[in-house]
């Protein structure tokens, strides 16, 4: 048998619940860290990155609109499945060159993670909501509410765990996202896709981009229905050029590069609020 | 036109649904960018009947839409302004009194819109209380049923009654081509229409699924082709219902040019009836402008 040709995968996409290739029909090779060919992904162009924002931003008032217990169950049903499935993101975890314990410690942290996330959907609003005093008469309170769309800039290290700590809190609060993979490492991002995809996340509120970031990271970050970033990655110019594009229409920006992800402070209820608008109502009582 | 007999309607013209369904998909293949797009973005612009037909209009809503016609996107005065408002009989004054002053012409359905089923009297009236409330234009609907059960010249009698009811108004006939079933019907309604005295066909009213298609607007182009080479005389087409996208758009007006050439490619002789194709249209215009994707956010929505 072994004149038999392997037959490579190539990772799809993730894009409104189902796994398009790029319009662009195009892909690349994935290798691993000593150049052997392992896989193909799809190498996607700005018409990709404007689907998806349309796909998000029509996902986002079905997944805003669920009750808060309704997210935590479904981010915990995220964690059951990947649980599950734990085995074969180890051995994706070792053909890209980590070591088998570290690949099971990458996996069981991202499981925990997202249980983390889970518990906290319906509590965010309990601890960061406020009941304000004010001398007229009215009953005033502030409440955090979901921003929107967000777009998420993987980095390349930790490739299924920085994903997660990145989704989680973001997904938590009740907003969509659309991620831009690691340009080098995005199997496990790709593979994570298929996780939801099998976890009652409703279409369009996670979707995963692959290919060459530098070819979409600007169309996304300009694009005026985009709310919020969510960037991972260390490179002064990379974070000017964030900053700037979305000073256009005034998106929320959080740079969050990091070269631990595995430590507890990742675990944070403010990373959820980062993504979030806080709403105050003022209402009339008879005085 | 006087001298042309009319067509024997119990004669039907074959259709080549493979043929036409094939040079619709390769027609759409083909691309339009950068400038040649932007141009293409404003004519369609310039082509479309703004359309409120909802049991709901008030005057309000209607008041609301005639400003958005006449200025599509304040931030870039420069652009057209859409062709007309199109509303039912009874909010034709307000859209009239609202339009005032612009060339936006005010269009009317009329006839018992959107099912047609009222007697010849009553649709007449409806045309006339139309004109005279100031509609320049008034859309029609067939009688499908009379159509389908093969009572080819109830149709025709109707549309030239309705026609003659119009006075100067533009009359444009409603097929309601997704109740005919076949391209065949498509077709022959067109020249029932047209020879009966349309000014413009209109594919449909937008309250039947499928409404406009590319197909079935390619054999009603080739219909009003054939009509011109007969008559001398043009007829304009209304692709209506169903049309979102400035991409449809675009590949609708090069099906016009590569059926009838660009003689009929002004808003005199090709309309959209649309309501949210207008601010796709502009969103794709200020992309192409700012390089920037745009927001539905930042668009009015009527």
């Amino acid at each position: 048998m072994s004149d038999r040709l392997e037959v490579l995968k190539t990772y799809k996409t993730y894009v409104g619940g189902k796994f398009p290739r790029s319009e662009s029909n195009r892909i690349y090779r994935i290798e691993n860290p000593g150049g052997k060919h392992i896989a193909n992904a799809c190498r996607c162009t700005r018409k990709d990155v404007r689907d998806a924002v349309v796909v998000a931003r029509s996902a986002f008032d079905g997944w805003s609109g669920r009750s808060a217990y309704n997210r935590g169950q479904i981010l915990y049903r995220i964690a059951e499945m990947l649980e599950g499935r734990k085995d074969q993101f180890v051995n994706e975890l070792e053909l890209l060159g980590a070591k088998k314990k570290n690949a099971q410690k990458e996996i069981e942290i991202s499981i925990d993670r997202l249980i983390y996330y889970a518990g906290w959907t319906d509590k965010i609003s309990q601890v960061f909501g406020t009941v304000n005093p004010v001398a007229s008469s009215h009953f005033n309170f502030s409440m955090p509410e979901p921003t929107g769309v967000v777009g998420i800039i993987g980095p390349d290290e930790s490739p299924l765990l920085s994903i997660v700590s990145l989704v989680a809190p973001v997904i938590a609060c009740g907003n969509s996202c659309i991620i831009l993979a690691s340009t080098e490492n995005p199997l496990s991002a790709v593979s994570f896709g298929e996780v939801l995809h099998a976890s009652d996340v409703p279409a369009g509120v996670v979707n995963i981009l692959t290919g060459n970031r530098d070819e979409m990271v600007n169309h996304l970050t300009t694009h005026m229905d985009v709310n919020a970033i969510f960037n991972a990655i260390n490179d002064s110019e990379t974070k000017k050029q964030l900053d700037e594009n979305a000073s256009i229409s005034v998106k929320r920006v959080k740079h969050y590069s990091q070269s631990d992800w595995s430590e507890e402070k990742h675990e944070n209820p403010y990373l959820i609020l980062d993504f979030m608008e806080t709403k105050t109502t003022w209402h009339p009582v008879g005085a | 036109m006087n001298k042309v007999s009319l067509p024997d309607f119990n004669q039907t013209i074959p259709i080549d649904q493979i043929g036409v369904e094939e040079r619709v998909a390769r027609l759409n293949s083909r691309s339009i960018k950068k400038e040649s797009k932007v141009q293409g973005l404003k004519l369609a612009l310039s082509m479309i009947d703004l359309t409120t037909l909802e049991g709901k209009d008030s005057e309000g809503k209607v008041i609301q839409l005639c400003s958005k016609a006449k200025k599509p996107y304040a931030p870039m005065p420069d652009l057209p302004t859409v062709a007309a408002v199109c509303v039912y009989p009874n909010m034709v004054s307000t859209a009239k009194k609202a339009l005032n002053g612009s060339n936006i012409n005010v269009a009317s359905v009329a006839t018992a819109f959107p099912s047609g089923m009222a007697k010849l009297q009553v649709k007449l009236d409806d045309t006339k209380f139309a004109v005279e409330q100031g509609a320049d234009e008034v859309d029609m609907v067939i009688s499908r049923g009379e159509f389908l059960k093969g009572n080819f010249s109830f149709v025709f009698d109707e549309i030239a009654a309705v026609k003659e009811a119009c006075g100067d108004a533009h009359l444009k006939v409603i097929l309601e081509t997704g109740e005919l079933e076949t391209y065949e019907n498509v077709r022959k309604a067109s020249d029932i229409a047209m020879h009966a005295g349309a000014d413009f066909i209109k594919t449909s009213t937008g309250k039947v699924s499928p409404a406009a298609t590319q197909p079935v607007t390619l054999v009603m182009l080739e219909a009003i082709r054939d009509f011109y080479r007969e008559t001398g005389k043009m007829i304009g087409m209304k692709p209506a219902g169903g049309i979102r996208k400035a991409k449809q758009a675009l590949q609708y007006l090069v099906l016009v040019k590569e059926t009838l050439g660009a003689d009929w490619l002004t808003p005199d002789y090709f309309r959209f009836g649309a309501s949210s194709l207008a601010n796709d249209l502009l969103m794709q215009i200020v992309k192409q402008e700012t390089g920037v994707y745009q927001s539905s956010n930042y668009f009015s929505n009527d």
